[in-house]
């Protein structure tokens, strides 16, 4: 459960960090009226973040736990003899980047949106769509490949892990690409870039950024990057 | 920080815009599809009071079975694990979990921070919907081929997907691990709403620290439960493809019946890790909650501020953290490594410092305060003394060589039931005293309600008490029946038979209970705006019980903290949050 703890302990971090301003120290009854209370006293300069932002980053912390709950066991169920069981399909790398390339396109989308400028922002956002799809065949054929070269589900555990938190990852980018196209027919029915709109392409880009980190660690540790990683740490603390 | 303010000047309500309220225009959108958080929780509540009592009548007939065995001829010993895995899984999650975070985090939350509704009202009936058809997958497992799974409510592998294990080759196992994939998801909707309320909906003047500690106990409990609900989810579908795909994420090597099964290899210690690291912090998702709202009850109805109150939500916070860190103590006897033991005993006996803290505050918010017996009260006292009993029962448990040996008798079952059972419930009936006429406009009966305290009260101790000892003796937890044992004496035959008669008499008090709330919806007294004198925004709506939008054209502008009980010099022992003014006397260490 190391590599859970270590998550927790960045969510704290954070927690700690964002507290710090939030008057935690304060003797409230001692302080009667308005204001008192950072938020407040910086309303006039500073607008207030959009509820849906924190949303998503609460969300994606929900996510994060979740991947990383899904590693802590990778990590304590495989052992050394077969951690590179499963060899890593050379497409992989293909849907690598692939995946980076539509998180390339919603960032595009984000700066389209800045702008204002509907009709590219729509095309942005239809390549980030089909950038998307792509990535998820590809995996679906990557699937199929290790299916052919005779590594099934239940074969070893290394392979178990890789069908099912590959497939947990395909899941989350499918749900990404619903919000995505609900925003996308947003751009059809609304004449000009609203502040909805683009909020909601910004909310999807952020998604789309973080799935790709989330791939990235992932593909470190099947492709055993990530296990080489650990086992120098643990000679730096031993 | 402080920005003094005299008793005339008003603030008009500028800064928060207003939210778009989603406006129902039928009666399905308003009362049935409803995105009103208010709706919400009591389609919450109800589902859970439903489901939980369920779990009740499980609960009977195990007991009888252990005072009579035999008396129920379909209880053979398959049944009774059935029962208590059941009995188990709806009590801890589709009741407590569901009750505290789904019904009082929905109708509290927006209320009590001064906001009209949830930040995200049509996740917040997603979750509501995916949460009810969680409960009907579960009970579906009831008719289901097999029946319900037998595996104990912490479904270990591998006996939880093998064949003699009730329900273990047959639909009971993927039933009740879908019914908690389904809940997790439909959690997580709410969650987000909860926490994110809390975060960005706080009307003006709301500052984090003139929150009630409820909202204190709701969000942590909530924030916990968005982090630790993952690890069950991973379980869960980790099992799920054990059991249907024939992978060996948890399942050993096993020769079943003279046949080796196809999985090899997994790990059974695995999936407890996984477990208890949900299945710990979901007692503080159940207790937190309980600890806010029992800190809020003991105020208003003695009169007094709350005792430290900084420290009182500091607490909150730190045992939230450091429930994370101590899940191995369910984990002494799986055989793994001692050290490890040693360092899960540290923690948990760490984390009862803030626990302790918070009852020394409770207690002392009582001492000199002007105490009123009121239902909610009587429910607050009884929770303090019953949650330090079983807390007391805890610290006996949480050393790894006293545990050993008790880990699987009775007393263990005899603590938790008092720590995480009785006394979260206890808050429960505290609390529905205490906001039913809020939720209603009419008082609970209360004679019908003092018959309940007393019956309840006293007969969970009768019912618990004599288990510790029972326990002590050396009787087994999770067996059907003892049959004949040199060690057990006969005096527990007759302690047994003694607790499922109070065991029956406590639970006919909770339909007593249920009808009373069902009678007084129509019969109890008026109760206005505020019966109670209470402080917190939820009692200053204009309208009782709270219109859609809850505050009318203007959200309420906050001057004080939620504790302005019984202040020199005030007209009246209590000041709301929203009203503004100070009072000449008031000094330093109100």
């Amino acid at each position: 459960m190391s590599a859970m703890l270590l998550f927790l302990c960045v969510i704290a971090a954070i927690a700690l960090w964002w507290s710090a301003g939030q008057g935690l120290l304060s003797k409230p009854w001692l302080e009667v009226g308005i204001a008192s209370g950072p938020r407040d006293a910086h309303d006039a300069d500073r607008p207030k973040l959009p509820a849906q932002k924190v949303g998503l980053g609460v969300f994606l912390a929900v996510v994060g736990a979740l991947f990383t709950l899904f590693i802590s066991a990778y990590l304590m169920r495989v052992n050394t003899q077969d951690w590179w069981a499963t060899p890593v399909p050379r497409l992989l790398y293909v849907n690598t980047a692939i995946l980076f390339a539509s998180s390339l396109c919603l960032h595009w989308a984000k700066v389209e949106a800045v702008r204002g400028r509907r009709e590219q922002l729509r095309t942005a956002m239809l390549a980030g769509l089909m950038t998307a799809l792509a990535f998820v065949t590809g995996q679906v054929f990557a699937w199929r490949q290790l299916v052919a070269a005779g590594y099934l589900l239940a074969d070893d555990a290394a392979t178990s892990f890789f069908y099912v938190i590959t497939g947990m990852h395909g899941l989350h980018i499918l749900g990404g690409m619903v919000a995505l196209a609900r925003a996308a027919r947003l751009v059809r029915t609304e004449a000009i870039v609203t502040p909805r709109l683009r909020l909601s392409v910004e909310l999807c880009a952020t998604y789309w950024h973080f799935m790709l980190a989330v791939w990235l660690v992932l593909l470190a540790l099947f492709a055993g990057w990530a296990g080489s990683f650990v086992a120098f740490c643990r000679q730096l603390i031993t | 920080m402080v920005e003094a303010s005299g008793a005339g000047d008003i603030i008009p309500p500028a800064a928060v815009e207003d939210v778009e309220l989603y406006h129902p225009h039928s009666w399905w959108t308003r009362y049935v599809f409803s995105q009103d958080a208010k709706v919400i929780a009591i389609q919450y509540s109800c589902t859970a009071i439903a489901i939980g009592m369920v779990a009740l009548v499980l609960s009977w007939l195990m007991r009888i079975q252990l005072a009579f065995p035999g008396a129920l001829t379909f209880l053979d010993a398959e049944r009774y694990y059935q029962f208590i895995t059941m009995h188990g899984m709806i009590m801890v999650i589709y009741l407590l979990t569901a009750l505290f975070l789904g019904g009082f985090g929905n109708y509290l939350i927006p209320l009590m921070v001064g906001a009209r509704d949830m930040v995200f009202p049509y996740a917040n009936m997603l979750s509501y919907w995916l949460y009810l058809l969680a409960v009907a997958v579960l009970v579906a497992s009831f008719f289901a081929s097999g029946g319900p799974t037998g595996a104990g409510w912490t479904l270990y592998p591998p006996q939880a997907i093998l064949s003699n294990t009730p329900g273990g080759q047959d639909w009971g196992i993927v039933l009740m691990l879908v019914s908690l994939i389904i809940f997790i998801i439909g959690f997580t909707m709410g969650g987000l709403n909860y926490a994110v309320t809390v975060l960005q909906g706080r009307t003006r003047g709301m500052t984090l620290m003139r929150m009630p500690l409820t909202v204190w106990g709701i969000f942590t409990a909530t924030v916990m439960a968005l982090l630790a609900f993952p690890a069950l989810f991973v379980a869960c579908v980790m099992m799920l493809f054990d059991r249907l795909a024939g992978t060996s994420f948890f399942m050993p090597a096993i020769v079943e019946m003279g046949e080796q099964l196809q999985h090899g290899g997994g790990s059974p210690i695995l999936f407890q890790h996984l477990f208890w690291f949900f299945g710990h912090p979901e007692v503080y998702i159940v207790a937190l909650p309980a600890f806010g709202i029992v800190s809020d009850l003991i105020s208003t109805h003695a009169r007094k501020n709350i005792f430290g109150y900084r420290m009182m939500v500091w607490a909150i916070v730190i045992i939230g953290a450091l429930s994370f860190v101590v899940w191995a103590h369910h984990m002494y006897v799986s055989g793994m490594n001692p050290y490890f033991g040693f360092f899960f005993a540290t923690t948990t006996l760490i984390i009862a410092v803030p626990t302790a803290l918070k009852v020394y505050n409770w207690t002392l918010t009582l001492w000199r305060g002007n105490i009123h017996l009121t239902l909610p009260m009587l429910f607050a006292l009884a929770f303090i003394v019953t949650f330090v009993n079983g807390g007391l029962t805890g610290l006996f448990l949480g050393n790894v060589v006293v545990d050993v040996p008790l880990s699987d008798t009775m007393f263990v079952v005899a603590h938790f039931h008092m720590v995480m059972g009785v006394a979260p419930i206890l808050v429960i009936f505290g609390a529905i005293y205490h906001w039913y006429p809020k939720i209603t406009g009419r008082m609970l009966n209360e004679g019908m309600g003092q018959l309940h305290f007393w019956i309840t009260f006293l007969g969970a101790y009768l019912i618990f008490f004599p288990m510790h000892y029972v326990g002590l003796v050396g009787v087994p937890r999770r067996y059907n029946e003892i049959g004949e044992t040199s060690f057990v004496p006969a005096s527990v035959h007759d302690l047994n038979i003694f607790i499922t008669i109070m065991a029956l008499v406590v639970g006919a008090a909770q339909i007593l209970f249920l009808f009373n709330l069902a009678w007084s919806l129509r019969h109890g007294r008026e109760a206005g705006g505020n019966p109670w004198r209470a402080t917190t925004l939820e009692w200053q709506t204009p309208q009782t019980p709270p219109a859609h939008g809850n505050w009318g054209k203007d959200l309420p502008v906050v001057y004080r903290w939620a504790y302005d009980y019984s202040v020199p010099g005030a007209p009246e022992d209590f000041i709301p949050q929203n009203q503004p003014g100070t009072y000449p006397t008031r000094e330093a260490g109100a």
